[in-house]
């Protein structure tokens, strides 16, 4: 391009860089200092607070678990998804249509959705009478059963959020050549080596940024544990939602959200360092 | 084909046995996406007495649009909805007019800052960007934009403008440069080449840009229950009210929010990978 239009680029980006400034950078500053300071003054009030708040340990211990469960499933899921609709010929588009569809639910409809599936008098239930491992209604989403409600959260999770996860795989599928896989199966790689060694070393970009994503988003789960169980299940973003609207202290509510923005950059961090993708060796 | 089948050494029953896997494997991973919206969806049409219905078959008996149409006339549940919808549109709005030219810029143009540029669009997907609503919420009541369409918008846009000038980026490179600066030599000014050329060409990727910022914004649920007290979206209104209202109440506004975006999904199915495929690079 000419040296004389070389305004023309800052130019078109300018408009989003203000809009980022102002509704990205500046709240951000503004979450850190609300958390940090008490009346205009630095103080580590909030996070004391905070992290002398009943639920705080709890929530954390939650936040993690699920994350912990529900990530690792949700990669297991999309990449058996990618793997089996690379050997499909005609129906391809309709499958890929189908598993998409989560991508367009919002967490609080997904909740709804197995609410109805695992309520008391709910389908679960039912099939379990059906099958007679039942005699009356049990029921799953209730404080005196924990373990069952995290079960219901973690299922409804992954049940929403495998789609993300799978369509950047198959995306990242479909730029590997065939020849390496090909060529893999003349030297006399099984169908396991040939995953292990060729597929997944090539779709590292796709696996790192579908990490990241899922990653992140688990740690901001929040709407479908309300849909299942109410406040029985002490999540971090729950516990700033019950700071800022019940309780109307916004210092809490920005400490909570320093913690969340910490957390999912050290993931972040930890993905980037841990997989690392290496530009030369792309296809 | 013919010298495919001869030196496989499997015998045929093999060969069929992992198809019949294969396509096992498939139909059950359909159904545990379709199933649960059926069940929410028998829920929600089969109002009061279905909720109640024990045991339940799963097969689609008592069940009439009543109960969804008693839903729709609840107060504020059509004022939400089309909340939802604003709120929605003035995403799309945002984030194509200022994502489309920042993505321009990234796929015609070399220039400093480019790489920070990058940065800052990649930085905003390690954050829980929802959260950011919370400080908001102070700057908002100043500025007249707390509890409005407009303030929920604008933060939505800072959800779904990364996205939008990335992926755009990715598909004015898909358009020809040549065929840009053919347009220059026969005497067509920058934006003239813009508008008759590139963006034509452009149009598909770009709509399917805007149906992801519409969805992004119409699902989410934590920044519009912060930012809105009486003007609430869909979301937001289902989650204050989620407590106090009757299960098939809850199923029929399940629904409601699943329906729209599904059609969505399925009209821009064909572009949904090559968007990924870019925004994941």
């Amino acid at each position: 391009m000419t040296n004389n239009r070389s305004w023309i680029p800052y130019l078109l980006i300018l408009p989003s860089v203000a809009f980022l400034a102002l509704l990205f950078i500046v709240p951000l500053v503004q979450t850190i200092w609300l958390a940090f300071s008490d009346n205009g003054v630095p103080s580590p009030a909030n996070a004391q607070r905070m992290m002398a708040d009943i639920n705080f340990t709890r929530s954390i211990k939650n936040t993690f678990l699920l994350t912990i469960a529900v990530v690792p499933v949700q990669l297991a899921i999309a990449l058996a998804m990618g793997t089996m609709v690379a050997k499909v010929g005609r129906g391809r588009e309709t499958i890929l249509w189908v598993w998409t569809i989560p991508l367009g639910i919002s967490d609080l409809a997904a909740g709804l959705v197995w609410l109805s599936i695992l309520q008391n008098s709910g389908y679960f239930n039912s099939l379990l009478l059906g099958l007679g491992v039942i005699g009356r209604q049990a029921s799953w989403l209730s404080y005196q059963t924990p373990v069952a409600l995290f079960f219901a959260i973690a299922v409804a999770e992954i049940w929403r959020g495998t789609a993300i996860v799978m369509v950047i795989i198959v995306a990242g599928l479909n730029q590997v050549p065939k020849e390496f896989r090909e060529a893999a199966e003349i030297f006399g790689a099984g169908p396991w080596t040939r995953f292990w060694r060729i597929t997944l070393p090539l779709i590292r970009p796709a696996l790192q940024s579908a990490l990241i994503l899922r990653t992140v988003l688990a740690f901001e789960v929040f709407a479908v544990v309300y849909a299942l169980g109410g406040r029985n299940f002490p999540v971090l973003v729950g516990e700033a939602y019950n700071w800022q609207n019940q309780n109307q202290n916004y210092g809490v509510a920005a400490a909570y959200a320093v913690l969340i923005m910490i957390i999912s950059l050290a993931a972040t961090l930890i993905y980037l360092k841990a997989i690392k993708v290496d530009p030369e060796r792309l296809p | 084909m013919s010298a495919q089948t001869t030196s496989t050494a499997n015998p045929a029953g093999f060969v069929s046995s992992r198809r019949w896997l294969l396509w096992s494997g498939i139909a059950a991973l359909c159904a545990w996406v379709l199933v649960p919206i059926y069940l929410v969806a028998l829920g929600a049409l089969g109002g009061r007495q279905g909720v109640y219905q024990w045991p339940k078959t799963g097969l689609p008996t008592g069940i009439s649009l009543d109960p969804f149409i008693l839903f729709l006339k609840t107060e504020g549940v059509l004022q939400s909805f089309l909340n939802s919808l604003g709120a929605a549109g003035i995403t799309v709005a945002l984030s194509i007019l200022l994502g489309a030219p920042a993505g321009y810029a990234l796929a015609r143009y070399n220039f400093h800052g480019k790489d920070s540029y990058r940065l800052l669009v990649l930085l905003t997907r390690a954050f829980p960007l929802a959260i950011l609503a919370l400080p908001l919420t102070v700057s908002f009541i100043k500025l007249g934009l707390y509890d409005t369409i407009i303030g929920v918008g604008l933060i939505h846009t800072v959800l779904a403008l990364p996205f939008a000038a990335l992926v755009t980026q990715g598909i004015f490179l898909g358009v020809p440069r040549e065929l840009e600066e053919a347009a220059w030599v026969f005497g067509c000014t920058r934006v003239q080449a813009f508008f008759k050329i590139v963006a034509p060409l452009a149009l598909p990727g770009i709509v399917a840009t805007a149906v992801f910022a519409f969805v992004i914004s119409w699902n989410e649920v934590f920044a519009a229950s912060v930012l809105t007290v009486r003007n609430r979206t869909l979301t937001a209104y289902l989650l204050t009210v989620l407590s106090e209202s009757p299960m098939h109440y809850r199923f029929a506004g399940g629904l409601m929010l699943i329906l729209p975006s599904v059609i969505f999904i399925f009209a821009v199915r064909r572009y949904l990978f090559a968007i990924w495929g870019i925004s994941s690079k």
